[in-house]
């Protein structure tokens, strides 16, 4: 399925100016309008892969989760970013939408600590399961002692 | 040939304050006394070792014993990461090891070695030490790589154990990233002439300088 102009799509429906031009488009969207944005991208821009999800640490600006989605019939790929705000490790979930989201929102909680609402089955998936913290946060010490084998 | 003192080596003189190091000594003593009660065999023979020219029986014997384990040390199948692929490499037919008498077998119930072959993460940690605790004594650890070794270039990670010899006893290091087929036939051969002189009975060889 192709978009007439996803931009002006984006831009009618939810009322902010995506960045980047076509085919890369950028978005940053609010809490509330997270998942039906994802929707918005999966039925009516044709994103039906997901490409991945990730976070980032932006220290005192807390936690930024974003994912990018592909269309591979149109020439479009959009990455959407949701700042979670200083302190705030929650975020919706995004399984119900896209089911290749449940490994990767596991392994955002796993090494960022991410704590997705709604996900069916939120447990570490890379590291041990009694493993203290989360190693990709910047305030992670990277000599904390993990008995009896440091 | 002269007699290498046992290994692991001595910890340095402020061992005891690196928890890690204590850990060490704590494995090494396990191993110690998995050693004096792991074979029946070795009570008669320490027996014989005391009557008068007994060293003799006991020294020949032990002698063709070391023959027989050294020309049949045979590694566990246990690969972990890149250097596992010159480990194959060194197994298959154009380096062969084979004619060492080594030959890899997939079960650590019938292997004399581990080839700890690449990092170790933390959360293999323990099931390498299952491993190493389901071969039957006696058994040698060889540390492949520099990952087994230290660590490596992943040592200031936060998932990987510095060095294999915090989990198990190592008996000989082969350094490089990953070290080449030869190197390791290098390692291997070595660690047969330390099994050469590896004994059971009567007195042992004390490191020197004496340790802790």
């Amino acid at each position: 399925m192709r978009a007439a102009d996803p931009c002006a799509l984006i831009r009618e429906r939810f009322g902010l100016e995506p960045t980047g031009g076509p085919p890369h488009l950028g978005a940053e969207v609010t809490r509330d309008r997270w998942v039906e944005f994802a929707r918005f991208a999966k039925h009516e821009l044709g994103c039906h892969y997901f490409n991945f999800l990730t976070a980032v640490d932006w220290k005192e600006q807390g936690l930024e989760v974003l994912y990018r989605v592909e269309n591979l019939e149109a020439p479009l790929d959009l990455t959407v970013r949701l700042k979670l705000g200083p302190g705030e490790p929650r975020c919706p979930s995004l399984t119900a939408v896209y089911r290749g989201a449940d490994w990767m929102e596991r392994e955002c909680y796993d090494l960022l600590g991410v704590i997705f609402d709604g996900h069916p089955d939120l447990r570490r998936i890379l590291l041990a399961q009694d493993w203290e913290g989360h190693p990709l946060r910047k305030d992670y010490q990277v000599d904390t002692p993990h008995a009896p084998y440091r | 040939m002269e007699v290498k003192p046992p290994i692991p080596q001595v910890p340095p003189a402020n061992w005891k304050e690196f928890r890690d190091l204590q850990e060490w000594e704590r494995y090494r003593q396990e191993r110690a006394a998995d050693d004096k009660h792991s074979n029946a065999l070795t009570d008669i023979a320490e027996t014989v070792h005391q009557f008068p020219g007994g060293w003799i029986v006991t020294a020949s014997v032990e002698k063709a014993l070391n023959w027989a384990r050294k020309s049949s040390l045979w590694p566990v199948t246990f690969g972990l990461a890149c250097c596992a692929i010159e480990m194959m490499a060194t197994f298959a037919s154009r380096f062969d090891v084979e004619r060492f008498g080594m030959v890899p077998w997939a079960s650590p119930r019938h292997a004399d070695l581990m080839i700890v072959s690449g990092t170790v993460t933390i959360k293999m940690a323990p099931m390498l030490k299952r491993i190493y605790d389901q071969m039957a004594d006696p058994k040698w650890v060889l540390s492949m790589g520099s990952c087994a070794n230290s660590g490596g270039p992943f040592r200031d990670g936060y998932h990987v154990v510095k060095g294999v010899d915090r989990v198990v006893p190592v008996d000989m290091y082969v350094p490089g990233c990953p070290p080449t087929p030869e190197a390791l036939m290098y390692g291997l051969l070595k660690l047969q002439e330390q099994v050469a002189e590896f004994q059971k009975t009567g007195s042992r060889p004390r490191p020197t300088p004496p340790g802790d």
